[in-house]
């Protein structure tokens, strides 16, 4: 039995890798034995890039680009008439905001861990630029309901391209293909979202995995494993990822899962979050909803942009803050001097700086889905300031702290 | 750390909250429509006031009346005589009997289409703006609505809810409706009439989404075999991490 | 990895969660391969079509779009009939044994017995699924072998099979069976309800 597998696989092994593929990312790929919670996010995201390509190759067999007939198509094509049609796309609606709710939560573990520290910028980079690319995906694909959402939101965030000196008018019109949003930028979003970005997504993630399998897996004491090997040249600390962390992780995908289910079966609307009320309106380019927000998950970039001042009538300002408010993130290995890594043995201060930085991110995501008042963009003007201040005082203030001693091995707390 | 987060995270969101109900504070209120998808009696009278009223100018386009017999328990004889007036065949969707051009001549627009309107509007917002009729001069209609004030719809219902006034409330100058009364009886009682708004309330529900109830008893069953699917992973993954120190 | 690790304890557990895990993909895959069945819709676009033939003549045809088929709906005259019941040696399938069609139309006219004159066929030829044309005439010039024997029928341009009135296809055609029925009920004597079954009662 053992003799004839290897002889099929030594068959194979000569011609594709596959041993060599499999040792190296899983069954000897050697992580950190003392990963905890925050851990679990990226396993979750694929799982939730699984879950939104397949169930969007099914919607998008019964969906139908064109603004005469796609809000039919999906609230009744796909809601009511095609078979179990409803189920794929709660699957899919909630997906979305599963997606980057996982993705949020494993860039704070970056953040806390130092896990975009050297030599790990370029997966850090990587992964900003899988956030970025998770936007447009998610921004291109709100359109294509066609609700009274999808029409407003991508006309907010479009006139923002307009608000670009000189050119911004003839952009704006070159991104819709028309004077107004209309089936020309339906067709596009709708092939950009299921054709080119998903395929720039996966590059992106395959990028980011090889660059960390490459380095080695960070972990919550910040502690290179590779530095102690025993006498194979197996880090001390470290276990082979298959088969404990993926036991472990089957553990974290079933536990997501579950919440995943509670949203699709008791709550796919989430309060409105996750499918805004509104939305179930067709889209009517002549009566603009009474209160236009995007979805939840880009409210703490929509905030940051309201929250700075036109300058002469142009809200170009805002759009400028909005964009450095990702592009800082790309930085961010270069802004932090702290040679130490885990926040587990940093100042106490800092710690306290990354609490408010938490908050005042929240806070801008609440503001970001609510009208504003004066009170309010008060408030996001301060969180913004906050936000900048962060990351751009980072080279100052991160040389005044004083660490903690950093232990030699990895800690099981 | 963890509790910094939480404590800060609290007491700003308490802060937000404030702030929050006051900007909002203003507008009518809505009442509970407490209906019930799963009461089958309640939803076949809803989808006869439904059929009988509503239909006459809105449509329900996304709506086929051999699911709602199927879902309703009903007959398709019992659809086709009852709920079917135009005649449509038993897969076709309830279109209204009002053409689009009659509607757009008379009333100004054509009245929205009612397929989705409990999802984009509320079950409670629906259910107080169908009780919150109340006679008004100044309209051509004779109506207005406390909750949508100067809708161009008629009140359908006046002559079995009776005449209703509104009671205004005056805040710096600008006078309010705060609560509509009834001042002239109608043909029902006044419980009566109530049932067959929540009905009809009911019965827009279930078409704003007619697999709602199956989609919440589908999910027990999902959440029971995640379960059960976690205490086989769970000591799956204890057995493996026993030699882990 | 110690030794003290229990393997048949291990094995069972694995064993366990892959036999749940993979139980719960095979109800994951339930909703996608369902979706694929016909939808509401094209049920609603597919349910049986009404077929008037209160004016239908003797010796004529009338065509009706049944999903997406051509159903023929054909009215035969008494010598049509006789000829069904006698010239029956150069059938392929002469009891439609071996052909599609409800049970109360199987016989020689394979129709009603009550509405035997009525034919209701699907036009579908079963060799490639082209529609056959009506060839009522008794000159026909594509009748071939069968020269004089031809009595009316079918002809199918593709590929040149032929049926009688009754849609039986003649032996040694391209087409190996006759000419499928499709569920069918009398509403009342002049109409006809395609796409649901009835009884021969």
């Amino acid at each position: 039995m053992e003799q004839k597998s290897n002889g099929l696989m030594g068959w194979i092994d000569a011609r594709f890798p596959a041993t060599k593929l499999w040792e190296d990312h899983l069954s000897k790929y050697y992580a950190p034995k003392n990963f905890n919670f925050w851990y679990f996010f990226g396993s979750l995201a694929m799982m939730v890039l699984v879950i939104q390509i397949l169930s969007g190759v099914f919607l998008a067999m019964f969906y139908k680009p064109d603004t005469a007939m796609a809000f039919q198509s999906v609230e009744m094509g796909i809601m009511r008439d095609v078979e179990w049609g409803w189920l794929i796309r709660y699957f899919h609606s909630t997906g979305a905001s599963a997606f980057f709710i996982v993705v949020y939560l494993h860039m704070f573990r970056a953040l806390i861990y130092g896990s975009y520290k050297k030599p790990r910028e370029l997966i850090w980079i990587f992964g900003v630029l899988i956030f970025l690319a998770l936007m447009a995906e998610g921004f291109m694909g709100y359109l294509l309901p066609w609700g009274q959402m999808s029409f407003w939101g991508a006309q907010v965030i479009i006139n923002l391209v307009s608000a670009i000196p000189f050119v911004g008018e003839d952009l704006g019109i070159w991104v819709r293909g028309d004077f107004v949003i209309g089936d020309a930028t339906l067709n596009r979003f709708f092939s950009l979202h299921i054709v080119a970005i998903p395929l720039i997504l996966i590059g992106l993630i395959v990028a980011h995995i090889i660059a960390l399998h490459e380095v080695g897996s960070n972990n919550p004491d910040g502690v290179e494993i590779k530095k102690n090997k025993d006498e194979n040249g197996i880090p001390k600390d470290g276990i082979p990822f298959h088969p404990y962390y993926s036991v472990k992780d089957i553990v974290g995908v079933i536990v997501f899962l579950m919440f995943f289910s509670i949203v699709v079966f008791f709550a796919p609307e989430m309060f409105g979050y996750f499918l805004e009320h509104a939305n179930f309106e067709p889209a009517n380019p002549l009566k603009t909803p009474e209160h236009i927000a995007p979805v939840w998950y880009f409210t703490p970039y929509y905030s940051v942009l309201r929250a700075v001042p036109s300058i002469a009538g142009s809200a170009f300002p805002g759009v400028i803050a909005m964009g450095a408010a990702i592009v800082v993130l790309f930085f961010l290995p270069w802004l932090d001097r702290n040679p130490v890594k885990s926040i587990r043995y940093r100042a106490g201060w800092y710690k306290a700086l990354v609490a408010i930085f938490v908050v005042a991110f929240i806070i801008l995501g609440i503001l970001g889905t609510l009208a504003p008042t004066d009170g309010r963009t008060l408030l996001a003007q301060l969180c913004t300031a906050y936000y900048f201040g962060f990351f751009l005082l980072m080279p100052i203030y991160t040389k005044l702290e004083k660490n903690k001693p950093v232990p030699e091995r990895v800690t099981m707390k | 750390m963890k509790k910094t987060i939480l404590v800060l995270l609290l007491t700003t969101i308490a802060m937000l909250n404030t702030g929050l109900v006051m900007a909002s504070g203003g507008g009518y209120p809505k009442s509970p429509a407490n209906v019930d998808v799963d009461d089958m009696a309640s939803l076949q009278r809803g989808a006869k006031v439904f059929t009988d009223y509503c239909l006459s100018c809105h449509s329900a386009k996304f709506v086929r009346f051999n699911r709602v017999a199927t879902d309703l328990g009903m007959t398709e004889s019992e659809v086709m005589e009852n709920l079917n007036h135009l005649g449509g065949k038993f897969g076709s969707t309830m279109t209204a009997t009002m053409t689009e051009g009659y509607a757009k001549e008379s009333f100004g627009a054509v009245p929205p289409d009612l397929s989705l309107v409990a999802r984009s509007r509320g079950v409670d917002w629906l259910y107080t703006y169908l009780t919150g009729f109340y006679a008004d001069s100044a309209k051509t209609t004779g109506h207005n609505n406390a909750i949508f004030k100067d809708v161009g719809m008629p009140n359908v219902f006046w002559e079995q809810e009776g005449v209703k006034k509104a009671v205004y409330e005056e805040h710096d100058g600008v006078k309010t409706v705060v609560a509509v009364e009834v001042v002239e009886k109608g043909t029902m009682a006044p419980e009566e009439f109530d049932t067959m708004i929540r009905d009809l309330v009911a019965f827009l529900s279930y078409i704003g989404e007619p697999n709602q109830s199956y989609r919440k008893s589908l999910g027990i069953y999902v959440l029971v075999f995640l379960f059960v699917f976690f205490g086989f992973a769970y000591a799956m993954k204890k057995d493996y991490w026993k030699d882990v120190h | 990895m110690s030794a003290d690790v229990n393997n048949s304890k291990r094995r069972l557990l694995v064993a366990a969660t892959s036999v749940v895990g993979a139980i719960g993909a095979g109800f994951v895959a339930v909703p996608f391969i369902k979706s694929w069945k016909p939808s509401a819709r094209a049920l609603a676009a597919g349910a049986p079509v009404l077929a008037d033939i209160s004016k239908l003549e003797e010796g004529q045809m009338i065509t009706v779009e049944w999903r997406g088929k051509p159903v023929y709906v054909l009215k035969r005259t008494d010598e049509n009939l006789k000829v069904l019941e006698s010239d029956t040696d150069m059938l392929a399938d002469v009891n439609s044994d071996a052909s599609k069609q409800p049970d109360y139309c199987k016989n020689s006219a394979r129709s009603y017995d009550k509405h035997a004159k009525i034919s209701v066929m699907e036009g579908v030829c079963t060799h490639l699924g082209c529609a056959p044309k009506y060839v009522p005439d008794l000159n026909n010039p594509f009748a071939g072998s069968l020269g004089a024997d031809w009595k009316g029928g079918f002809f199918c341009p593709c590929h040149g099979s032929l049926y009688d009135l009754s849609g039986r296809v003649y032996s040694s055609m391209p087409a190996p069976t006759n000419l499928p029925i499709p569920p069918y009920k009398y509403e009342s004597d002049t109409v006809i309800l395609i796409g649901q079954d009835g009884s021969n009662a």
